[in-house]
């Protein structure tokens, strides 16, 4: 089966940035990313769970599949929305079947 | 004085209030008991919807008075006032910073919504009446304290974030469109469409809050164990001495606007109250330096039991001994 290189960016932001990052994504040209809930972690201000969260708090994660050749574009605008927010921006190697669609 | 922390003791005894304790207990004996996170959803939607629904068809059968646009003043102007009585207390007894003070102050000039729908019910419970319009000034009172904390921490050197999105999202926050939404239907509809509905939000009204309690003293069980952690001395004592000196703000304005006896306890839990559910997302956007769990830990974890098990009966009480109601 045919593969091609991609790049897989995932950003776990706090959950009322969600939609002020998605807009910030879509503007930069990047239309495609999966948003998924973020159930609990352990970070800087300790262990958090998303049990017992009241409101629009929590985590959310972000992942964007795209080519290569746009990840710098993605990965501006995506800074200038988390630089000052808790959260991880990670950026793995991928490969996807029918490139055309990133 | 007696009298008075006897009639507290017994507004303790109220099945919501205790199903509260029960959840909280559950929660710190790391009991498995979860309330599913959609039913929570769904009885807030209905606790929301008939409280202000309730509180509508109370405005149109008594009619709308100056005492409701005075009111509605002093809600706002408390909720400017308190961050900055909470911000300068924080100031003199805990080492915190000026980002965290001014976002911890947020919330406590904020109101809790779920402490003011439990006083709502323990007040009706003893037939206590309470001006209707009080839901509307619960409303008006959820976001001027976010502007004075900005205020307080760009004032303090702080950066804070504020766009338009902000605002709107303070503004049209679920839980206020809700609240102000049915608290006009039912201004509208009055009695006639409390007649149509009411066996749908009189009636369940009391179970469901039991039920809605009990998750939040599970919830409020979780952020007490992290509060444990997390706050020590000074900040741990502001969580419970800021609720008074709300409440005992409250009790002046509610006094000088010559509200009934449950208008004052309500205006005295508003007062007392502190928000986590619409505050914390504005301050995550507004002033994200701040560390949230310090204010959620305190908001959640120790003024919101304290005003459920402790405050709502001392403010009813207080509220009773000071108006002869």
């Amino acid at each position: 089966m045919q593969t091609h290189l991609a790049k897989r960016v995932e950003i776990i932001i706090e959950a009322p940035m969600e939609t002020r990052l998605t807009a910030a994504l879509e503007k930069a040209g990047v239309t495609g990313f999966t948003i998924l809930p973020v159930l609990g972690g352990s970070g800087r201000s300790g262990r958090w769970s998303r049990e017992g969260q009241v409101g629009r708090a929590g985590m959310v994660a972000v992942i964007c599949l795209i080519r290569p050749e746009r990840l710098d574009a993605l990965l501006d605008a995506a800074f200038a929305v988390v630089d000052r927010h808790i959260g991880v921006v990670s950026v793995t190697d991928a490969q996807v079947l029918r490139a055309e669609r990133f | 004085m007696p009298d008075m922390l006897a009639l507290a003791a017994q507004n303790m005894l109220s099945p919501v209030i205790l199903c509260f304790v029960l959840g909280l207990l559950a929660a710190v004996a790391r009991s498995d008991l979860t309330i599913p996170e959609a039913v929570a959803k769904g009885m807030s939607i209905y606790l929301l919807f008939a409280i202000g629904f309730k509180g509508g068809v109370a405005v149109a059968a008594h009619g709308v008075n100056l005492t409701l646009g005075k009111a509605m003043l002093a809600g706002i102007a408390l909720s400017f006032l308190l961050p900055f009585l909470a911000f300068a207390l924080l100031r003199a007894i805990t080492a915190m910073s000026v980002t965290d003070a001014a976002a911890v102050s947020a919330h406590y000039g904020s109101i809790s919504i779920v402490t003011f729908v439990t006083a709502t019910s323990v007040l009706q419970a003893q037939d206590i009446a309470a001006e209707g319009y009080m839901v509307a000034v619960a409303a008006a009172m959820e976001a001027p304290a976010i502007i004075s904390a900005l205020w307080l921490a760009s004032r303090g050197g702080a950066r804070s974030e504020g766009d338009g999105d902000l605002w709107r999202e303070i503004f049209l926050n679920g839980s206020i469109v809700l609240l102000v939404g049915s608290f006009l239907i039912g201004a509208i509809t009055g009695d006639k469409g409390m007649a149509r509905i009411e066996a749908f939000i009189v009636t369940p009204f009391q179970g469901v809050l039991c039920l809605f309690l009990l998750d939040m003293g599970l919830v409020a069980g979780r952020g007490l164990a992290q509060a444990g952690k997390l706050l020590r001395g000074g900040t741990l004592a502001f969580g419970m001495i800021m609720p008074l000196l709300g409440a005992a703000t409250a009790l002046l304005a509610g006094l000088a606007l010559g509200l009934s006896t449950g208008g004052v306890a309500l205006f005295m839990v508003l007062g007392a109250s502190a928000s986590y559910i619409a505050v914390p997302a504005a301050m995550r956007v507004a002033l994200p330096e701040a560390n949230p769990s310090l204010s959620l830990s305190l908001a959640l974890g120790i003024t919101f039991p304290f005003n459920l098990t402790l405050g709502i009966p001392l403010y009813i009480a207080v509220a009773q001994g000071l108006t002869g109601g």
